[in-house]
């Protein structure tokens, strides 16, 4: 099984996530991750959902998606055409004995400190998937306490975007 | 606005179904011009809609949140309302209605329990791609999520069984969402919408004005096929030597059975129609084989089985037509054309998709055929036809009478068929009755076989009935239905007698549930769990009694020579609906059968006799 990116524009009207959740579920297909959030469009509403499946259920995904009358648009974003991006907020036991050896890791990764106590830190990072496993991998010996962490949002390479572009 | 919101906006006036403003004015009110906005009540607004829809006849039950719609009903010269017995009726009257007329059936019901005896039909109608609309009553919108008296989150519920659903929540949106609804129901791939609206939002102050503009951004079914694609399948069909036409229930949803026909005679290609398609094609035509799948004729299997080429027309492969998809027509190339891509390569990869609606495809495939024809030939069928016909001579379809010389159910279906003719509408429930109709009813002509072809629902027989019946008054409709179907719906029986639909109902009465029992028989070395009704050892219900009890005719038919003469005087009756109670036999099978999860290859005509199983030669 392969990991699929799919970027789905629906109208933002209430109902619209359960109707896509349900139709994954009882079509037997496996969600990832999935990420709602606005667009520049107030009535639409873009969903990232990260599926793994074989190509040709792939393909049924997204002929059942489209049948949802709320959705507007589907399209696959490629990993190497596109950005892809994930939010993790970890707490780490970090007193002082070992602060300043957390903070280099932060440093490493190109993370923020979003919320410090004396004895733990609060970490934002943003990154793939791999990233932000790796910065987990590093963090564990300290003592991770939480960990919370957003679904995928990607956006294709390019001056192109799925939004301005022919509805399909 | 960036484009890919742009707005499909359609005005509902291009839906055939729409009102012209000439007609709007025949109301009793004078209408003001299209457009206008007048100050109405979101109950008259809903009627209003329905009235510029012209719907003709909804069939329904009011309850407290639904009343404020059942108000200006009451005043409608233009809406029929048709007060059913359970909301389970009033949805399969809806679908029987949309099946004999191609219109959009309407059905409605309050909230909470009203609206969840609507599920059953729904799914039905989804399962078998059927127009309708069902309007259902919701509690106010303040007690919404409160568990309030007869609250059910019915959009919620009905989400995975309809096409789409909508619940309104300002008065304003009623004119929108009921012409999109129907615009939904009957358009592209049809199916079931419901509307959901709340009391609130019935009884509260509004606009109305008609034609509405409708806002469906995401909905815009492909109806063209590719031009590419149909050549590529008209070059498959001029080079292929045992072909078949693999006709499905949307030939008649997108009423392209004379465009079937002449592609048909054009080509001289075998033609197999599926449950849901039987009509399409004439069963007198030469070149049809019958019915496909697991009940299917002999002729129509193998020639599946052995084919070079399916062209398969608004067919879905559905599991009841392939047996096991691994060894389902392994030699064939399959031509795919629906108008839903989702069906296409969803169980067997096409080699050539073709989107659209069956009519225009058909259409362009006859042109490109002909073209096709005039640059390169096409094979000789006739060795095929050669091979097509000796299974259909060897093993046509028949029966045999009963050994304990009881009432043989296959004869008395194809006496009726015989006597009432292709003309009469046929709705059948689903078991053993619903097989034999299938098989043994000559059907000439598309939208007079009604069944619950997807879903199987027991009791679809008699309230589908009833709807056709008010949508084709003018011809007999008769239900053809077993006595375990009979049990769960024959309270309509009651709204034919009163509201004047004189169906006439056939109880195929073998005193079980006989299709359960024949695999009991079969499959569970003749153990029969829970089969038998006791209809024949108690006569319980006595169904002449009980028909008489319902406001109806009820004769009975025990033996073969009172047959003809039972069936000529229902036919006779016309001021009230005729039950005949037929007792059949117990132990009549269907037959041919493949067996579920075994391959067609496997097809018995009768017990123990496999016609594909040592004759694997194909004359070429």
């Amino acid at each position: 099984m392969s990991t699929h990116t799919l970027s789905v524009l629906v109208e933002n009207v209430p109902g619209v996530l359960a109707r896509v959740a349900g139709l994954f579920s009882r079509r037997g297909f496996n969600i990832e991750s999935l990420a709602v959030g606005p667009t520049e469009n107030p009535e639409v509403s873009r969903m990232t959902i990260v599926v793994a499946v074989e190509e040709l259920p792939l393909e049924q995904v997204t002929k059942q998606l489209n049948k949802l009358v709320n959705v507007i648009k589907i399209v696959e974003l490629e990993p190497a055409a596109s950005v892809q991006r994930e939010l993790l907020l970890v707490k780490v036991r970090a007193d002082a004995t070992v602060r300043s050896q957390v903070l280099e890791t932060v440093q490493l990764f190109r993370a923020k400190v979003v919320d410090v106590s004396p004895e733990a830190l609060t970490i934002e990072a943003t990154g793939t998937d791999d990233k932000l496993s790796a910065l987990l991998r590093m963090l564990e010996p300290y003592g991770v306490r939480e960990i919370v962490q957003s679904g995928m949002v990607a956006v294709g390479r390019g001056p192109r975007s799925i939004t301005a572009s022919a509805p399909r | 606005m960036t484009s890919a919101t742009s707005r499909s906006e359609s005005k509902p006036g291009a839906t055939p179904a729409a009102a012209s403003p000439a007609q709007l004015g025949n109301r009793p009110k004078p209408a003001p011009p299209a457009g206008t906005p007048v100050r109405v009540t979101g109950a008259q607004s809903l009627v209003r809609s329905l009235e510029s829809m012209d719907v003709e006849v909804v069939f329904g039950i009011p309850g407290g949140t639904i009343l404020p719609a059942y108000d200006p009903l009451l005043d409608s010269t233009k809406v029929r309302h048709v007060l059913v017995r359970h909301e389970q009726g009033a949805g399969h009257a809806a679908t029987g209605y949309a099946q004999a007329t191609g219109k959009v059936g309407v059905c409605m019901a309050t909230s909470g329990p009203g609206a969840t005896n609507l599920v059953t039909p729904l799914a039905d109608a989804n399962m078998d791609s059927v127009p309708v609309v069902a309007i259902t009553g919701q509690q106010t919108r303040p007690l919404i999520g409160t568990d309030a008296f007869q609250e059910a989150d019915i959009c919620g519920i009905t989400m995975p069984v309809t096409k789409h659903n909508f619940l309104v929540t300002d008065p304003v949106d009623i004119p929108r969402t009921i012409a999109e609804a129907f615009h939904l129901a009957s358009t592209g791939r049809p199916g079931p919408v419901l509307v959901d609206i709340p009391k609130d939002v019935l009884q509260e102050q509004t606009s109305f004005s008609w034609p509405p503009e409708m806002h469906l951004p995401g909905y815009r079914p492909t109806l063209r096929p590719h031009g590419k694609q149909v050549r590529e399948a008209a070059k498959l069909i001029a080079q292929a030597r045992r072909p078949v036409l693999y006709v499905g229930g949307g030939v008649i949803k997108a009423q392209a059975h004379a465009q079937l026909k002449e592609l048909a005679e054009l080509t001289g290609i075998p033609v197999v129609t599926t449950l849901m398609a039987r009509g399409a094609f004439p069963d007198s035509h030469p070149q049809h084989l019958g019915m496909p799948g697991m009940h299917g004729s002999v002729a129509a299997v193998a020639s599946m089985q052995r084919a070079d080429l399916l062209v398969a027309l608004g067919a879905r492969f559905d599991d009841r037509v392939t047996g096991q998809l691994s060894s389902f027509a392994p030699e064939a190339k399959v031509v795919h054309a629906d108008i839903d891509p989702a069906e296409i390569s969803k169980n067997r990869k096409a080699d050539v998709p073709i989107v659209g609606d069956c009519a225009e495809i058909i259409k362009d495939l006859i042109e490109a055929v002909q073209a096709e024809t005039e640059r390169g030939g096409t094979q000789d069928l006739a060795p095929w036809w050669t091979q097509v016909r000796s299974w259909r001579d060897t093993f046509p379809a028949g029966y045999e009478w009963p050994a304990d010389g009881t009432l043989s159910p296959q004869y008395v279906i194809e006496r009726i068929g015989r006597l009432v003719g292709p003309d009469a509408v046929y709705a059948a429930g689903v078991g053993q009755h619903q097989m034999w109709a299938a098989q043994f009813i000559k059907y000439e002509n598309p939208r007079t076989w009604l069944n619950s072809g997807g879903l199987g629902t027991m009791g679809y027989a008699v309230p589908a009935a009833m709807g056709a019946k008010f949508g084709v008054p003018d011809k007999q409709v008769w239900a053809i239905d077993g006595d375990g179907c009979f049990q769960m719906t024959n309270q309509e029986l009651a709204t034919c007698a009163i509201e004047g639909a004189p169906i006439k109902v056939a109880v195929i009465n073998n005193g079980n549930l006989g299709m359960v029992r024949q695999w009991q028989n079969l499959f569970y070395a003749e153990r029969y769990s829970n089969t038998d009704l006791g209809t024949h050892k108690h006569r319980i219900p006595d169904f002449t009694l009980l028909a008489e009890a319902l406001g109806c005719a009820g004769l009975r038919c025990e033996t073969k020579d009172e047959v003809d003469d039972v069936i000529r005087r229902a036919m006779e009756i016309n001021d009230r609906p005729v039950v005949i109670d037929f007792v059949v036999g117990k132990d009549a099978q269907v037959w041919p059968m493949v067996a579920a999860g075994t391959g067609n290859d496997e097809i018995m005509a009768a017990r123990g006799i496999r016609p594909l199983f040592e004759d694997d030669e194909v004359s070429q």
